[in-house]
């Protein structure tokens, strides 16, 4: 059976450089002497730490709750002590520091009593869930959405396909190739208990055509259990960005996610492959998410190579894993070269969304040749998968009009970087629209906060009016009922405390709910929520 | 901003590589200009280079930018090769330097320098020259004529800076009206375009000479084309409607309105489809808004050369639509993913 499949508008061929990375067998990271572990490693609100300073974890034990629905647990990776909960410097755009659970290993690997569930297949959706949130799963693929509010698709609402993300487009990393290709089973397995999660009607796994083994592997492992009618495994072709969530739901089901929506909304959920693995060791083994495979790689790292390593081994410490740095080395980039992010401190850990180490050399990237003025040659617009108008934004967000730069739909761009790749006069594009995002989030912020203010002031005053009133009226009230007798008080007292009642009422409803969406947008750069990319 | 921040990496393609090749598609053509037209062409590149080159200098060193990158991103070095290949060959010198003048100073550096200016430079130049000095502009060299009167290097040296011809020589007879010209003026004196077109200024399908020069910037535009150096909407919109409009009326009325052919190969048409109009600065951005761009510029063209003030209307025409892109650009941008409507 082959599908059809449909085109995403533009994206660009880029040089894959996987090859560097396949070299070598997957190699065990080495404990280090300390494990950071960053109460946020996914989208949503922070995990609450559940451990003290100087107590003794064991491996799987869950050393901070999920704090809200969208939120994810994490465990400690091996046994050991705590020994600070503080903040630390984290992989993170803006380089700050964060609050981080700091471990010290015992070396002694005395784990919590993992509770496998063989039998998923009994337990209906909503066990399944809290299974898989339990074990602190978030998307593998980069954006770290947590995974079991994906697998929710709300009580009426039918999912039609399962997508397993397995494109990995970003040039050099190989991890979920790596994964795809080794452990087949593990993938399959996690893909079942998803659709079962979800019930979903059928699942595909799509794989760019670069990755032949991965394609091999899969599809054997399908056809072994005799799963070729549940789960079908897609060829796509080579071509940036087909692993963006969006992108790859065009190119499998020919579906659009409107604007701003999830693409539950056309009847379509979609997971990274190596999610799908950690979801089947979650439910089937117990064991939570804890380590993960990590691409070391570049020109700049000695013996570039897939390490299955424990979440919050020091960047710096995994790089020195991997035979540290070659002589050109110049600087380290956590993800792909398209989307990943600058690593300011060797430091940072390693977290769940940590697919790539990059460790580049000065000649490696294209140098940045000097910018020039945008010359509107449009093939900014060509390359764009989402058919923005990149020079237009360019133009907006570099003139601060922000408002335009939203006509032109400055929030449906997903940060590729397609537009600035093929950019003839080296504009950094990218740059600006996480500018312009970041600058229209703070307005947003600021205008909120000052309509918050507005209504409080507005409230006060006009409690106060209504307090005078009720206070003349009750005055008023005293003065006749001396007057008439005492028979009416009662009735009267009656009558205030139920407009009391109502004005409590009123100021509830006056009051805007406590809605804090922006706040979890990192301050200076946006992450598109639920978007994963390789 | 301190953390370099990804995309981290790039293609190398770079302006200036562009430019280049759009120069070397032009030289086949010039070269044949050259032959059919003699020293003079030579002389007004020459001197729009040079001209050009100071002018942008001069502008850049004002405006307090850096020289280097911007004086060899080449794009000052097409504009003085356009309108070098437009300016009749032969022209007192000051002539291609006031062109350079608007052009770089005005056109272009003015409205901020290359990537924001509205009006291509080369046809703003262009265009005062032809509103300024209606006279030197008018006259071309007859096809050949150079040779036939021996008219060299030397001579074409000192008629553009003293004016002065060889004295066997006057200048009527070495230069004429150009074929749209005399197609304007045979028209207008009642003439029929096949009268027009008997006259030796004619060749097989269009202006002598004219028509091998065109062809060869046809040629050097579908290389570009075939390199993906400019997008075909530009020259297929305009070459289109300018071959629709010309042919629907050479259909109803041949002998008040010549054919597509002398249309398309008499002028400035070929030039402009597919190396003026396609200046992606000043033209629309999308390929729908460049199929338009292109259309509403060769509509145009037809329009200003029969009912216009002037015999060759791609440089007005240019410049109307110029005009036009931006709102071009805002009616046709192309449908966001996810924003409803299918492909
Ligand atoms: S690719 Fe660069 S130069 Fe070309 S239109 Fe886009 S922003 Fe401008
Ligand atoms: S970064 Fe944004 S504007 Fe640029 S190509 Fe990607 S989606 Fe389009």
């Amino acid at each position: 059976m082959t599908r059809t499949l449909h085109r995403f508008h533009g994206g660009i061929h880029l040089p894959d450089q996987k090859a560097l990375s396949l070299g070598r067998p997957l190699r065990q990271a080495a404990l280090p002497s300390e494990l950071v572990l960053p109460l946020q490693q996914h989208i949503g609100a922070a995990a609450q730490p559940l451990v003290a300073v100087g107590e003794r974890v064991l491996e799987g034990q869950m050393v901070a709750r999920p704090e809200g629905f969208v939120s994810a647990p994490v465990h400690a990776p091996t046994s050991g002590t705590v020994i600070a909960i503080e903040a630390r410097p984290v992989p993170h755009p803006s380089g700050l520091s964060a609050l981080a659970i700091v471990l010290q290993p015992d070396g002694e690997g005395r784990t919590v009593e993992y509770q496998p569930h063989s039998d998923w297949s009994a337990l209906d959706p909503s066990t399944l869930r809290n299974l898989i949130r339990d074990a602190g799963i978030v998307g593998l693929g980069g954006a770290g959405f947590p995974t079991a509010v994906k697998l929710n698709p709300g009580p009426h609402t039918a999912v039609e396909t399962l997508i397993l993300n397995g494109a990995e487009c970003e040039p050099y990393i190989t991890c979920d190739q790596w994964l795809m290709q080794e452990r087949p089973e593990e993938i399959i397995s996690g893909a079942l208990i998803m659709r079962h999660a979800l019930q979903a009607q059928e699942c595909l796994i799509g794989i760019e055509d670069n990755k032949p083994a991965a394609i091999a592997a899969l599809r054997s492992e399908v056809a072994r259990r005799g799963l070729t009618e549940a789960i079908e495994v897609v060829e796509v072709p080579t071509r940036y960005p087909m692993g963006g969530e969006k992108q790859l739901i065009k190119v499998l089901t020919g579906k659009e996610v409107p604007t701003q929506g999830l693409p539950i909304a056309v009847g379509v959920v979609c997971h990274n492959v190596a999610t799908a693995a950690s979801v089947h060791r979650a439910v089937e083994l117990g064991e939570p998410l804890i380590r993960r495979i990590v691409t070391v790689t570049g020109h700049g790292a000695a013996q570039p190579g897939n390490f299955e390593v424990p979440l919050g081994i020091p960047m710096g410490e995994l790089l020195a894993q991997a035979g540290g740095t070659t002589a050109g080395f110049s600087r380290l980039i956590m993800g792909g070269p398209m989307m990943g992010i600058t690593v300011e401190q060797p430091q940072a850990p390693v977290i769940k969304t940590a697919n790539c180490l990059l460790a580049v050399t000065d000649d490696e990237l294209e140098r940045r040749a000097p910018v020039r003025p945008c010359i509107r040659c449009g093939s900014c617009a060509e390359a764009c998968p989402v058919s923005l108008l990149p020079q237009q934004l360019y133009w907006y967000a570099k003139s601060k009009e922000f408002d335009r730069a939203q006509d032109y739909n400055l929030f449906d761009c997903i940060e590729c970087g397609c537009c600035a790749f093929v950019c003839p006069s080296n504009l950094p594009l990218v740059q600006y629209y996480r500018y312009a995002k970041t600058e229209i989030w703070a307005q947003e912020r600021e205008k909120r906060a000052s309509d918050q203010a507005r209504r409080r002031h507005e409230y006060r005053v006009a409690r106060e009016e209504r307090e005078r009133l009720e206070k003349e009226a009750r005055a008023k009230k005293k003065a006749a009922a001396l007057a008439e007798g005492e028979s009416d008080d009662k009735k009267a007292a009656i009558q205030a405390a139920i407009e009391r009642a109502k004005a409590k009422k009123a100021q509830a409803n006056a009051t805007p709910p406590a809605t804090d969406p922006p706040a979890e947008q990192p301050a200076g750069e946006g992450a598109a929520p639920a978007e994963e990319k390789h | 901003m301190a953390v370099i921040s990804s995309p981290h990496l790039h293609s190398p393609a770079k302006v200036s590589g562009v430019m280049l090749q759009v120069i070397y598609a032009l030289v086949p053509a010039l070269l044949l200009e050259f032959w059919f037209f003699g020293w003079g062409l030579l002389l007004n590149l020459l001197l729009t280079l040079a001209a050009g080159y100071l002018f942008e200098a001069a502008m850049l060193q004002l405006r307090g930018r850096p020289l280097a990158p911007f004086l060899s991103d080449g794009s000052m070095a097409v504009t003085a090769v356009l309108l070098a290949a437009a300016l009749p060959p032969l022209l007192p010198f000051w002539v291609p330097v006031v062109g350079m003048l608007f052009a770089i100073v005005i056109a272009k550096h003015l409205y901020g320098g290359l990537g924001y200016n509205p009006f291509n430079p080369a046809m703003v130049g262009y265009v005062v020259l032809l509103i300024s000095f209606p006279l030197e502009m008018s006259g071309w060299v007859a096809p050949g004529g150079w040779r036939l009167h021996d008219f060299g290097l030397g001579d074409s040296l000192n008629y553009a800076f003293s004016g002065q011809l060889p004295p066997h020589i006057t200048l009527d007879a070495i230069t004429g009206a150009t074929p749209l010209d005399a197609m304007r003026t045979g028209l207008g004196l009642a003439k029929t375009v096949s009268e027009v077109e008997s006259r030796p200024l004619f060749g097989l399908f269009a202006g002598r000479g004219f028509e091998w020069v065109n062809l060869l910037v046809l040629s050097g535009g579908l290389w570009l084309i075939f390199k993906r150096i400019i997008p075909w909407h530009t020259p297929v919109g305009l070459l289109g409607g300018l071959f629709v409009t010309a042919s629907l009326f050479h259909l109803v009325a041949p002998d008040q309105f010549a054919g597509p052919l002398f249309h398309l190969l008499s002028g400035g048409a070929m030039l402009g489809a597919f190396f003026i109009a396609t200046d992606p600065v000043t033209c629309a951005t999308s390929n729908r808004g460049r199929l338009i761009f292109g259309a509403g510029a060769g509509v145009l063209i037809f329009v200003i050369r029969t009912w216009g003030g002037y015999p060759d209307g791609t440089a007005f025409a240019v410049l109307l639509m110029n005009m036009a892109a931006p709102t071009i650009d805002y009616y046709t941008q192309p449908r966001v993913y996810g924003h409803g409507g299918s492909e």
